[in-house]
């Protein structure tokens, strides 16, 4: 590994107070370590990517932060409370939600239950409230209103990732995790699907993004993150990394 | 032959009625399968001691001298008590002998085999506590055998249409409850995808006890009228009739709700057929042989999906 890629000490949150803060998390698959000690934050507002290879950790730091995998050493704090303890179903009442890799949407049911299940954390709330969050889905993507109906299992990838994602939006979550969402889809889909990403953020929400794609991740992103085998390897401004020689060596696939 | 044709219809009746219970039993089965993908093979004691719960108060309202029973205000007080404390024997069943062991992750056949064990412990208490010698339903006080419908030239008894009319509303509540409100939408969200679910913020743990809850009070009601019909219980009657209904969701495609309800219906009219066209005794193998049958041509059963781990509720 060169030297350059290293700039760990370097202080990488500047204006925007911290939302979620990583500290010197060690995570498990199995008997596997997959996560050796990574500090990550996100400000409010902030778009963060996380790149990285194949199995550098990427996906384990999304579902450590929602409590899918339990931290073997380390804290995630968002908002300023530890939530690293806590079970999933309380980390997304929290405002946290997550666009998870594959998108696993629920195939035998229909796009409107797909999105009502994605506002199960707000029942309680008045039904107008929901009804109004449902129409401004349909908004960002019209062609889930199209579909109301339709079984989600039937649908095009593209389509799914779009679900997968107003699921999550109708959380209403003030962070939003994504994992790939640029992952099978046609490179028409990709920028539309970015494109959404940046309007989502427009709108107020905070996102952490995971992505192969680092070219159109880090053009959309402020800050970014590379991650290898369980190691940050550099952190720095999305400017800085594009401009980075080794980090275009390695994930923007340049000699 | 013209006397099996003038019976026909009235074995047809029967057949819908048995059948409709079947389906009713035949649900705790295939929801336990669509949440947690083990059979539940302590769902036939909780069938049978549904039957004991509704031959309790039965007596006891006897006991109580309370005048002439009527089956709309009787029928309740039998079902509602055995449904709720069934419903919460099923949730002890899960918390005791299965979660213990999927939340560490045991292989499937672990919780398979205390759900035998579960099984067997619940006969032997019944045993203990209520003799080994059977119960016997007043249904004459209840339903006297002279309250007969007659419908198309056919005479029906009061009960079986009342057994046959109180699954089905079962059948269609919770067939609304499923499909229609939110709470059925987590039970098929956890049924479909555990971890997703529980990143829709659904609480897995608790949806999981609820389906055993809804399952083991729907078997707990197929006690009772199981009980009303034969008027004869036992500690063992669990086990031949949750062997049928367990073979009627094979039948429908197990993890399917739908399947579980017809495929229930089904076999009560094919055993009843059997009764009648060939031999009373032949019922059970008649039964067993269409499982057979649809095992060997459809083997993800009449309704099912063809990957049995994915088809779930």
């Amino acid at each position: 590994m060169c030297a350059g890629i290293l700039r760990l000490s370097k202080p990488i949150s500047d204006a925007a107070p911290s939302m979620l803060r990583l500290t010197n998390i060690v995570a498990h698959y199995g008997p596997v370590a997959a996560l050796h000690g990574i500090d990550i934050e996100v400000g409010q507002g902030e778009i963060v990517c996380l790149l990285g290879g194949n199995a550098s950790g990427k996906t384990t730091t999304m579902k450590t932060i929602v409590g899918l995998i339990k931290p073997t050493s380390g804290t995630v704090a968002f908002e300023g409370e530890i939530i690293s303890r806590l079970p999933t179903r309380t980390i997304i009442g929290r405002g946290i939600a997550l666009v998870p890799e594959a998108r696993r949407i629920f195939g035998r049911m229909t796009v409107w239950e797909n999105l009502m299940l994605g506002a199960h954390v707000r029942r309680g709330e008045p039904q107008d409230a929901i009804v109004q969050d449902l129409e401004s889905v349909y908004s960002l993507f019209p062609r889930l209103r199209e579909r109301i109906n339709q079984y989600a299992g039937t649908m095009s990838g593209g389509e799914q990732q779009m679900l997968a994602m107003g699921r999550a939006l109708m959380a209403r979550p003030r962070l939003l995790l994504m994992d790939e969402p640029s992952m099978g889809l046609s490179p028409a889909y990709v920028d539309q699907v970015f494109d959404i990403i940046q309007e989502i953020n427009r709108l107020g929400t905070t996102i952490l993004l995971v992505e192969q794609n680092a070219a159109v991740a880090l053009s959309i992103a402020r800050r970014g993150y590379v991650l290898q085998n369980g190691l940050i390897v550099a952190a720095d401004t999305a400017a800085a990394l594009l401009k980075a020689d080794d980090v275009r060596r390695a994930y923007l696939g340049e000699e | 032959m013209l006397d099996i044709i003038s019976i026909l219809p009235q074995q047809l009746v029967f057949g819908l009625a048995l059948g409709a219970v079947y389906g009713l039993i035949a649900l705790g089965y295939t929801m336990v399968y669509g949440v947690l993908t083990m059979i539940n093979f302590a769902h036939g004691e909780v069938f049978m001691i549904g039957a004991y719960i509704g031959w309790a108060v039965l007596t006891f309202l006897i006991g109580q001298q309370v005048g002439a029973l009527h089956p709309v205000w009787v029928l309740p007080m039998l079902l509602i008590p055995a449904m709720l404390l069934c419903g919460g024997l099923g949730v002890i069943i899960e918390r005791v002998a299965y979660r213990p062991l999927y939340a560490r992750g045991a292989s499937r056949l672990g919780p398979l085999i205390t759900a035998v064990g579960a099984s067997i412990v619940l006969q032997n208490a019944t045993m203990l506590t209520q003799g080994a010698r059977m119960k016997v339903y007043a249904t004459h006080l209840l339903f006297p055998s002279s309250w007969r419908f007659s419908l198309f030239g056919v005479s029906i008894s009061a009960l079986t249409i009342v057994i046959l009319l109180v699954s089905t509303l079962l059948m269609l509540g919770l067939s609304v409850l499923i499909q229609r409100t939110s709470l059925g939408r987590s039970i098929r969200a956890v049924a479909e995808d555990r971890e997703t679910a529980s990143l829709m913020g659904i609480d897995v743990g608790r949806t999981i006890s609820l389906t055993f809850f809804l399952g083991s009070a729907l078997g707990g009601a197929a006690g009772v009228l199981i009980g009303l019909y034969y008027t004869q219980i036992d500690f063992m009657m669990g086990y031949s009739a949750g062997l049928k209904a367990f073979t009627a969701a094979v039948l429908g495609g197990i993890g399917n709700i739908r399947g579980a309800m017809l495929g229930g219906l089904l076999l009560g009219i094919i055993e009843s057929g059997a009764s009648t066209l060939i031999n009373p005794a032949f019922k059970d193998v008649v039964a067993f042989a269409a499982l057979i049958l649809a095992l060997v041509f459809k083997p993800e059963g009449l309704f099912g999906e063809r990957d049995a781990d994915k088809e779930k509720i």
